[in-house]
């Protein structure tokens, strides 16, 4: 496996304008001669299918879900960056790219982060043109707040719906399209494998998801857009149909898997309330302003948070970092509520959980006030637990929510396939270790609206495909292997059910591979992951057949993917001997409990090589280069 | 807490379908599909099929899940869809009817799922302002009063779940077409569009089999985003209007 990042030449702030100027061109007459084909409709599915059926190829675009506009992009809350400088308070491209290549830790690719910023300022020009309802100051000029840390106010946001409404805009931009007839949408169909003919990507095997018919569509190109794969925690803020399938499928076709131990935990979730536990749901970030974060001072308390008096109590981010107290960022903020739950001072029925308590605010500022900041919060937060957060502190606990980790590309967005792209969180290009707030919905439209279009026409205009045949061998191949594989999990009668897999392997993922991470840990889940996984082939139990809507058959198949992910997952984390972002080895820490990064040996990104279903995979390494964000550790002091 | 559900079960969109009887067992905590999830498993541990339902995000945004839960889709809470309902709403000994969304516009797939690819369909006929990737002016080149954008972000609101056609004793889709259409029509940049957009939305809601408004306003109580029926009214006058600049 080659890994060329094929990162133009010349100055940073000129990378992308000469690469667009030096990629191959497509004659407008001729670029309906080409098919690409889009799987996944969120984003930077959504965004990518429309411009480019606009563009004037032929597009397929598919989803899973009923509809395009279910894509889990649409449960962003907060906002997207972008460096419009609109607040006059010294934003630019240059801080944005700074800020994102220090927030990923300095693991990312600087060109990559920097075309990012860049092209951030065009995608508020589109999604503003194309009638997002952004919030607005009275002159009706476009309203910002500030987010994550950033020293600038730079995202732009609806309510605290931002996600949905840029999706909804993508997605109307689709169907536009698909009006036009310039794109066929396929809902209800889920991409099982891909086709590859001499090396190149040249299409894909779904499943219709209601009459289970095993079909192979072919293409010029094919672009995954499929997300990230959080749900191999089992419990994460991830929609419930969120996996790992597609670019799971692309991996073991030959596409590398980069830095697959990046996982994002986001510190302000509801907690688990018991076993039945489908999903979790986040609290925004923006809690911890006025919230004092405490567990009681003695393990195993369990007096009402009401009877604790204030001298048995441990505000211990107050405690422990005196200077940022309860801001202090995501990373440490969960580890330490871990810490907490293992000492035995968890709260709540489960124990796992710490008290987020609003009874000074509403002291200080009165209920009204905490009211207009965070009514909608307290009020979902009612809605689950049935507790007045007005009265009884909130309970709050990490959840797994995003993952910097995914399929490796080049700078064109192309993975080490020919002819496959991945795009959004499905590749693992612009976060390095750690994503900041709002810039995942950046990255997501920035990918299909202004990166990948170009980029394809060059591979297009170059690439001199001869039409594949629909009986051509691999294609029967595909086929072949795609229905064997479902023959052999709609053949599992065991005594297990497929949820009860999944939720023992999150738990394994979890206590091993979550916050905190290390090697006797590691070593462990990956002694177990693999038996686990053999016990699932033999003794899970999949109901019903395969020619109509089988959910226990689709899940099935997501869930052997993610039994096979979570071993690479650990292997990745095993190999990194350095803590950085959301990647924290016990063995690596400053005094003070900080990631402590080795860049003499881990500035690179680690890319695993599918060798064989009962082969380990290979490690490869892309060096990664800061020239202009020289790296320095992250303090917080 | 025990409880008797009677869920509506149907093999296929052929199939006749009927009402299945279940015990289940729940406690106070579970959200409602949760309390579904439980009754699967152990449909499944024992070899039977699973209750077919749709659900995604489970936090009221994705709008894939809906039931209709003793005769009110999305259950008993205002402002919530199924997903956001939880458990201490029911006691013990409670019978709860469980059915899917009841439209000719909705055709049902399997057990509670239906197809609502119908509204994909009114959205493509004109739920879009036309804008090439690109081709965009500087976002604050469009100014947009503060209260025209807040009004216009109330009625994107909708999530496309469906309760209002399911609520609706017409079927109609007035709603979720009204809010669409009220979206772009209340913004500058959707006035180039604004007649075709609603002539060719209301043309194919027709088409698709969704019956008409007539002012119950059922669709408004049952809507978990609070759209209010005066988008309703704003469409009727742009319908209106565009039939006389029609001709």
């Amino acid at each position: 496996m080659e890994l060329r990042s094929k990162v133009p030449s010349g100055p940073i702030d000129q990378k992308w304008t000469r690469h667009k100027f030096e990629m191959k061109l497509v004659n407008p007459a001729n670029k309906r001669k080409y098919s690409v084909i889009v799987v996944g409709s969120g984003l930077a599915g959504a965004s990518a299918s429309a411009t480019l059926a606009e563009l004037g190829y032929q597009v397929t675009c598919f989803t899973y879900h009923d509809s395009p506009r279910r894509a889990h992009s649409i449960a962003a809350q907060g906002g997207i960056n972008a460096a419009k400088n609109y607040q006059g308070d010294g934003d630019s491209i240059f801080r944005l790219f700074y800020d994102t290549v220090k927030g990923g830790d300095f693991r990312a690719r600087e060109a990559n982060v920097y075309r990012l910023a860049e092209v951030s300022n065009e995608i508020i020009d589109q999604c503003v043109a194309q009638g997002i309802p952004f919030a607005r100051e009275y002159g009706g000029l476009l309203a910002n707040r500030s987010f994550g840390g950033a020293q600038v106010s730079r995202t732009f946001y609806a309510r605290g719906q931002t996600g949905q409404q840029l999706l909804l805009g993508a997605y109307q931009a689709l169907m536009k399209e698909v009006q036009r007839g310039q794109v066929k949408l396929c809902n209800q169909h889920e991409m099982l494998d891909v086709i590859v003919v001499d090396g190149q990507a040249r299409g894909i095997v779904t499943r219709n998801l209601v009459t289970g018919a095993i079909d192979a569509h072919l293409a010029d190109a094919v672009v995954l857009g499929t997300g990230g794969y959080s749900n191999a925690f089992y419990l994460s803020t991830n929609a419930m149909y969120c996996n790992v399938t597609a670019a799971w499928r692309a991996y073991r076709r030959g596409a590398g898997f980069a830095n697959p131990c990046y996982t994002q935990i986001h510190p302000t979730c509801i907690p688990v309330s018991g076993d039945y536990q489908s999903k979790l749901t986040l609290m925004s970030e923006s809690l911890r302003n006025d919230g004092r974060i405490w567990v009681s001072k003695k393990a195993d308390d369990d007096r009402a948070p009401g009877d604790i008096p204030e001298d048995e109590r441990d505000y211990y981010l107050e405690r422990m970092y005196p200077a940022f107290g309860n801001l202090v960022p995501r990373d440490l903020a969960s580890r330490r509520a871990k810490d907490m739950c293992d000492q035995g001072k968890g709260v709540g029925e489960t124990k796992l959980g710490v008290y987020l308590d609003f009874e000074d605010a509403i002291e200080r500022l009165g209920a009204d006030v905490i009211e207009a900041r965070y009514g909608n919060l307290f009020e979902m937060y009612e809605r689950i637990t049935g507790e007045d957060p007005y009265r009884v502190p909130m309970r709050i606990y990490p959840a797994p929510h995003y993952t910097m980790g995914g399929l490796w590309v080049d700078y064109n967005l192309m993975t080490t396939v020919p002819g496959l792209y991945a795009i959004g969180e499905a590749n693992f290009s612009d976060h390095g270790a750690n994503r900041l707030g709002a810039s995942a919905l950046m990255q997501g439209v920035a990918d299909g609206y202004f990166v990948l279009p170009y980029t394809i026409a060059d591979f297009l205009a170059r690439a001199a495909l001869e039409p594949v045949p629909e009986d051509h061998p691999e294609v029967s191949r595909t086929l072949e292997d795609v229905r064997s594989r479902i023959d052999r999990l709609l053949a599992l009668k065991g005594d297990r059910t497929v949820n009860s897999f999944h939720k023992e392997l999150g738990r394994l993922v979890w206590d091993y591979c979550g916050m905190a991470r290390n090697a006797s840990g590691l070593k462990e889940a990956l002694e177990r992951i693999p038996e686990l996984r053999q016990e699932f082939w033999e003794n899970a139990t999949v109901v019903g057949e395969g020619e109509s809507i089988n959910q226990t058959l689709e899940r099935a198949g997501r869930v052997a993917d993610f039994l096979e992910l979570s071993e690479v997952m650990c292997l990745d984390a095993l190999i990194r001997e350095e803590s950085c972002g959301g990647h924290f080895r016990e063995e690596h820490q400053t005094p003070e409990g900080e990631a402590k990064r080795d860049d003499e040996h881990f500035t690179h990104v680690t890319v695993w090589e599918f060798t064989g279903p009962d082969s380990p995979p290979r490690e490869h390494r892309e060096p990664l280069e800061f020239e202009y964000v020289p790296p320095t550790q992250r303090s917080y002091k | 807490m025990r409880l008797k559900l009677h869920v509506w079960r149907q093999a296929s969109p052929s199939d006749r379908g009927g009402f299945a009887t279940y015990e289940a067992e729940a406690s106070e905590h579970m959200s409602f599909l949760e309390m579904l999830d439980v009754v699967n498993e152990e449909l499944e541990s024992k070899g039977q099929e699973p209750i077919a339902f749709d659900s995604d995000c489970r936090e009221g945004i994705c709008g894939t899940c809906g039931m209709v839960i003793n005769g009110r889709p999305h259950g008993p809470w205002k402002r919530t869809t199924v997903c956001q309902l939880h458990m201490r709403e029911y006691s013990d000994g409670d019978e709860i009817w469980i059915e899917p969304w009841r439209a000719d516009g909705f055709p049902i797939q399997k057990d509670l799922i239906v197809d609502r690819s119908a509204f994909d369909r009114i959205v493509a006929a004109g739920g879009y302002i036309s804008v090439r990737t690109g081709s965009a002016p500087e976002a604050n080149a469009i100014p947009v009063a503060r209260e025209k954008a807040e009004k216009a972000m109330d009625a994107a609101a909708c999530i496309g779940c469906g309760a209002c056609v399911a609520a609706c004793p017409n079927a109609s889709a007035m709603l979720f077409t009204s809010a669409k259409a009220a979206h772009l029509n209340l913004l500058p940049q959707g006035q180039p569009e604004r007649h075709g957009r609603v002539l060719n939305m209301i043309l194919t809601m027709e088409a698709e089999q969704f019956g008409t408004c007539t002012n119950h306003g059922a669709c408004e109580n049952a809507c978990p985003k609070e759209i209010k029926i005066e988008v309703i009214a704003m469409l009727n006058r742009d319908y209106l209007r565009a039939l006389l600049k029609a001709g």
